[in-house]
This record gives C-alpha cells, sequence and structure tokens, in this order.
C-alpha cells in the first residue's frame, strides 16, 4: 500500500471556533425553539500531520461531536474546519467526494458497527468499491487479503459474518475498513473502550503500528486517561463543550493546570494499590451540568474548588501558559 | 473479625442446546467481616455468575449450582429453600448491578423501591419506614432527600442512580453487599464519587463488600484482597499489593502488562495477552489458559492446575507458580 505523500504545511487539520448546537423543539402544529442543546460551544484547535491527538471528557463534554464535525458527518451551526487549508463547508460535493476517502473513522462498537448481513469481504470492500477504487476481482481479493493480513486477521475469514467474529476481531475488521480507503486522517471514536482489557492492548498496539507504517494521524477520543496518555502526542481535555486545556501528554500529566484536568487525571485509579495508597483522590462534587442548560461564565465553576465570583461572569479564554500548553482559566 | 462468606468448590453450569456452558466451575474463597475482596477477570470469566450464586440468582432451567457449598455465617445457602433465601437476599445480603437505569424500576418512585425491601423484611411502621429511606439517601449524599423520594428513576442522573441502589442496598444493614461493576457505565469523576462512598459506608459500618470488575485500577484503590478468575476458575488469590507486585500466574502477569498506567511514561509498545478467551462450552484440556500463556510446559496441556499456595495467603493456579516467583 503507498505512503500518503506529506504536503507543505505541517497542520493537516484545523478548527477554528467550532460550534455545534442542536435546537430542541416543542410544539405539535407548529414547532418553535426551546432550547439549544449547545454541544460544542466555540472551540479551536489543530493537528499536525502524523500525530496523536487525544480528545478526552465525559459525558456531554462534545468529544463524540467534535468528531462528527471534523468528519463532515454534522455540518457546524459555525466556525470552520479546514483539512489541509480548505474549508470542507465550502466543496463542491465533488470536491468532498475526493476527500472522503481521506477521513476515515473507527467507531467504539464493535457490535452495531458491521453490516451483520455482510460478509467480511464484503464490508472492507465496499468502501473502495463505491470509490472505484478497485479494477476487476483479481485485485479486489488481493486487496482484501493484504488488509485483513495487516491488521493481523486471518485472510480465510473474508467470508465469515460478523457474528462469528470476537469483539477484538471485529474491531480489526473497523480498523481494515477505514484503512481500505487509504486514508490520511482516522477518527478513532472510543475504538477500545467496548474491549476487553487484554484485547484492548493487542488493538492498541496495531493502531500505532498502523500509524508508524502508513504515516497516518489520528484524533483519538476516549473517556479513558491512561490509555489517551498512551497512544497520545498532545491531548485536548474539554468539559460541556468547551475545552478546559491542551497539553502534551508529559505536561497534562506532571503539570495539570485546569482544575477539571487535576480533578480527571486524580479520580482516575493507577493498577498499583502502593501507588493508590499514597494518592488522595480530588472528589468532584455534584453532577456535570447538562449542555441544554450550561452554567454561565465558566461552565465548571459551580464545581470548581477555587473558582471566584469573576468566573461566574467572564467564559474564559483559552490562553498559552507556556509552550504548547494552553488552559481556560482565569485563575491560572 | 470472623469470616462472614465461605465458598467451597462452587460450580455452576448452564445446560444449553449447545452444550454446558462451565460459568463457573470450581471457585473457593472466603470473604471476612468488614474487608473489601475484589473479584478480577474479564468478559465470561464467571465473576458475575458467583455473584449471583451467592444470591441464589441464577435462574433455574438453564443453570444449576451442581457443586459446592457457599455458607454464609456458617448456613450453607445452596441448601436453602426459596423462602429462606428470600429472607436473607435483601436484607442480609445485597446487591448493586451494572446499569443503574435497568435495575431501577422506571415506573416505581425511589421512595417505594427503597421502602420496599424493609416492608418485605421487617415488620416496622410506615413512619419509621419512610424515615430509614430519608436516613439511608442522606447517608449516599442525596441532598434534599425527602423531595426526592416522591421522584422516579429517569428524574436522576447515572450516578445519582447508582447511590440510590447503593441506599436499596443498605436498608436493612446488610453484613455483606454484592457490587457487579458498579461503576463500569459512569464518567470517571462519578466513578470516583461512588467508590469513594462505597469505601467509606463499609468502613464506617462493617459491611464486607465483594467488588466485581475488569478494572485493575479499581481493584488497587479499593481492594484489600483480590481473586483474578479466568474461564470459570480463581487462578490467582492474595492480598492486593501481592497481585499487584508479586503476580504469580502467567494471567495474572500478562493483564498487568496489557494495561496503560496514568503514572508511567509512555512505554515502545504494551504487553498484550495474545489469542482470545476460550469457548466455555469448548474448554481445553488441562489448563484453559494454556493456549495462550508465554510459560506453558506439556504438563499444562495434560492436567488442570489446583490453586495451591505459593506464599503465605497468597494461592495461584499455575504449575509454573515457582518460575514466577523469581
Amino acid at each position: 500500500m503507498e505512503q500518503n505523500l506529506t504536503g507543505t504545511n505541517n497542520n493537516l487539520l484545523e478548527i477554528r471556533s467550532l460550534v455545534k448546537h442542536y435546537p430542541v423543539t416543542s410544539g405539535i402544529l407548529i414547532q418553535h425553539v426551546v432550547g439549544l442543546v449547545k454541544a460544542v460551544d466555540n472551540i479551536s484547535f489543530f493537528i499536525r500531520r502524523g500525530e496523536t491527538l487525544g480528545l478526552v471528557g465525559e459525558s456531554g463534554c462534545g468529544k463524540t461531536t467534535t468528531g462528527r464535525c471534523i468528519l463532515h458527518l454534522e455540518h457546524p451551526t459555525s466556525g470552520e474546519v479546514l483539512f489541509e487549508g480548505k474549508n470542507l463547508s465550502e466543496m463542491t460535493n465533488e470536491e468532498l467526494r475526493t476527500l472522503r476517502p481521506r477521513l476515515q473513522v473507527i467507531f467504539q462498537d464493535p457490535y452495531s458497527s458491521l453490516n451483520p448481513r455482510m460478509t467480511i469481504g464484503q464490508i472492507i470492500g465496499e468502501p473502495p468499491s463505491v470509490h472505484k477504487m478497485i479494477n476487476g476481482k483479481e485485485e479486489y481479493r488481493e486487496k482484501i487479503s493484504e488488509l485483513l493480513s495487516v491488521v493481523g486477521l486471518n485472510p480465510n475469514m473474508v467470508d465469515r459474518y460478523p457474528h462469528e467474529l470476537s469483539g477484538g476481531q471485529r474491531q480489526r475488521v473497523g480498523v481494515a475498513r477505514a484503512l481500505s480507503m487509504q486514508p490520511s486522517f482516522i477518527v478513532c471514536d472510543e475504538p477500545v473502550s467496548a474491549l476487553d482489557v487484554s484485547i484492548q492492548a493487542q488493538i492498541i498496539n496495531l493502531l500505532e503500528d498502523l500509524q508508524e507504517r502508513y504515516g497516518l494521524t489520528y484524533l483519538f477520543i476516549a473517556h479513558d486517561l491512561s490509555v489517551v496518555r498512551h497512544i497520545s502526542n498532545r491531548i485536548i481535555v474539554m468539559y460541556l463543550g468547551k475545552i478546559a486545556e491542551i497539553a502534551d501528554r508529559k505536561e497534562l500529566y506532571e503539570n495539570p493546570l485546569h482544575p477539571y484536568t487535576q480533578a480527571l487525571m486524580s479520580a482516575v485509579p493507577i493498577p498499583d494499590p502502593a501507588v493508590e495508597a499514597k494518592r488522595k483522590p480530588i472528589i468532584l462534587h455534584g453532577e456535570v451540568p447538562s449542555p441544554l442548560n450550561p452554567p454561565f461564565g465558566c461552565v465548571f465553576h459551580p464545581r470548581c474548588t477555587i473558582a471566584v465570583d469573576e468566573c461566574k461572569k467572564e467564559i474564559p479564554e483559552l490562553r498559552e501558559i507556556s509552550h504548547d500548553h494552553q488552559v481556560a482559566c482565569i485563575r491560572v | 473479625m470472623g469470616t462472614l462468606l465461605e465458598i467451597k468448590d462452587l460450580k455452576t453450569h448452564f445446560f444449553t442446546l449447545d452444550g454446558i456452558v462451565k460459568a463457573v466451575d470450581g471457585i473457593s474463597y472466603d470473604v471476612q467481616e468488614g474487608e473489601t475482596m475484589a473479584v478480577v477477570g474479564e468478559s465470561g470469566c464467571g465473576k458475575s455468575v458467583s455473584a449471583l450464586s451467592i444470591m441464589g440468582l441464577i435462574p433455574v432451567p438453564p443453570g444449576r449450582i451442581v457443586n459446592g457449598q457457599i455458607l454464609f455465617n456458617g448456613v450453607d445457602l445452596t441448601k436453602l429453600d426459596r423462602e429462606r433465601m428470600r429472607q436473607i437476599r435483601g436484607q442480609d445480603i445485597a446487591m448493586i448491578f451494572q446499569e443503574p437505569m435497568t435495575s431501577l424500576n422506571p415506573v416505581l418512585t425511589i421512595g417505594l423501591q427503597l421502602t420496599e425491601t424493609l416492608e418485605v423484611h421487617q415488620q416496622m411502621d410506615k413512619e419509621s419506614i419512610q424515615e430509614r429511606a430519608v436516613e439511608v439517601l442522606s447517608l449516599v449524599g442525596i441532598s434534599d432527600p425527602e423531595r426526592r423520594l416522591s421522584q422516579y428513576p429517569h428524574q436522576f442522573s447515572g450516578g445519582m442512580r447508582q447511590r440510590v441502589m447503593i441506599a436499596i442496598s443498605l436498608m436493612c444493614n446488610p453484613k455483606l453487599i454484592l457490587a457487579d461493576e458498579p461503576t463500569t457505565a459512569l464518567d470517571v469523576t462519578i466513578q470516583a464519587q461512588i467508590l469513594e462512598l462505597l469505601k467509606e459506608l463499609s468502613q464506617r459500618l462493617g459491611v464486607a463488600v465483594i467488588i466485581i470488575t475488569h478494572n485493575l485500577g479499581v481493584v488497587a484503590r479499593y481492594a484489600d484482597r483480590v481473586n483474578v478468575m479466568y474461564a470459570g476458575k480463581v487462578v490467582e488469590q492474595g492480598s492486593s499489593l501481592d497481585i499487584y507486585h508479586y503476580p504469580r500466574h502467567p494471567y495474572t502477569l500478562g493483564l498487568l502488562r496489557s494495561v496503560p498506567r496514568l503514572d508511567q511514561p509512555r512505554k515502545e509498545k504494551l504487553d498484550p495477552i495474545d489469542g482470545q478467551p476460550p469457548d466455555l462450552v469448548n474448554l481445553p484440556s488441562g489448563c484453559s489458559f494454556a493456549p495462550r500463556c508465554k510459560f506453558v510446559i506439556d504438563k499444562c496441556d495434560r492436567e488442570i492446575p489446583a490453586l495451591l499456595p505459593v506464599d503465605e495467603n497468597h494461592l495461584s493456579a499455575c504449575w509454573v507458580a515457582d518460575k514466577l516467583g523469581n
């Protein structure tokens, strides 16, 4: 498989002031908007070519919606998604169609993301066939075989159906399907959360190997901080539609600045009782508010231990504190 | 501190058209009063079935406890009739399930679900029962408890619902709580809240907890002792420190090596366990872990290793456990 040639600009993707609101409507005959779910509320960041950018946050933080906007599966309410400098929303259908093979996705649930009525071969072969990337049956067979081997599956599984495979095997099929388009960029949306611990490690290693081999860029969306820290170069922490902090993985762990990041880190238990005995977890009070009704000012202030009056009024800007380390908190 | 629960050679099998699923195939362990015991393993290892066996909640048919004893305060639960088991279940032994939304009745108020437990088990007047319900809701950190008694599960968030489940389990002052993946469905920061709560309650009220999970971090933070299960058997048993620092079973070792740790810089690669968990209907002869084991010898394919001591209060079911000790 050929490698994707790199361009001149180092940023593969740029997200500028991205907003995605979902209106909540009411009314039987005439629908009127009674509320807005502010899933993603004005975020900006970039993804460098060849890196793995981790995106973490808890339910309702907007990470999945962000991934979907990047893939152009959702149209942003406002803001821009630039792929290699070109705004996805301004592309013609023709341009988008040419671009789509390069932006792929691996989904979370290996049980529902594969069509149960298609064979493995058909599932993997469908995307390149649709995009007319394969000529003839011979090439088709070869390509599928190759892809199966690359993801660590036996090529003779080509005629099996998803239900005959385990969760880990199905996820490998998902990876093969994403690779079949020779992408530059893959959104991995919780690709290992549904898998057993020992299988997670297999898939994580596979993703890393493939990145090296094909020069891939990943957006790795997950709630498991330990996994994200392992695989990512840089990490974005989101909370209720906003970015709380961006830093490289070492810096984020050693020097988390945002109170939410600190609480999140502290909440993750480490598989070592001796280490755990010395830690004092920061326990956040209360629940995560609904994105239908986010708090005024800093969205985190109701649960924050160092919040002051200002925090209720101002939405903190994402500021660069040190090299490649940005925080959205006025108290830092 | 005495022995509260003693499980001896428990076997729970499911008789299906495809064959006999040996979900739990000869496990033994004990739980002391007030301690937190973890049962760790991946899907299909039998940890949930073992909990359901203790509670007498195995559907018969197709399941059945085919062997063993479950001694609770000296009484063998497997020999009790349904009426006696009903008295113990919910009162002396309570259970918290993984999915709080499906475990709570969506059409009954929280109040009703709380008071139901007491009404069934103890003779108390309505007022006292209500008081107890309010008391227990406060205990689990739900503010404004009187008002919340008349609310329905859908009006609570996931974390709150799990607190309600814990509250229900505490209503009758149980001696033992079985928590089956109690926080897997919850966000990380909420998970931390719930587990801290469970730990605090366990210490304050002297309630023993068996926590069933696949999360090695949770076990390290909360458990005193650990049982590692694989394919229906306990493969290693010991204190939390022993299991994590001196693992003596290849599966335990494999698990520990394959898990990314937040506090360690990125290793070159994770060290996964090759292959997949076995089909419980078609278990290999000999040790069930042999096909995936890096330390396998001939004997492993022929004879199932017994769970034997490798150190003080530390057992392992492995023919080469000694080799791992070095």
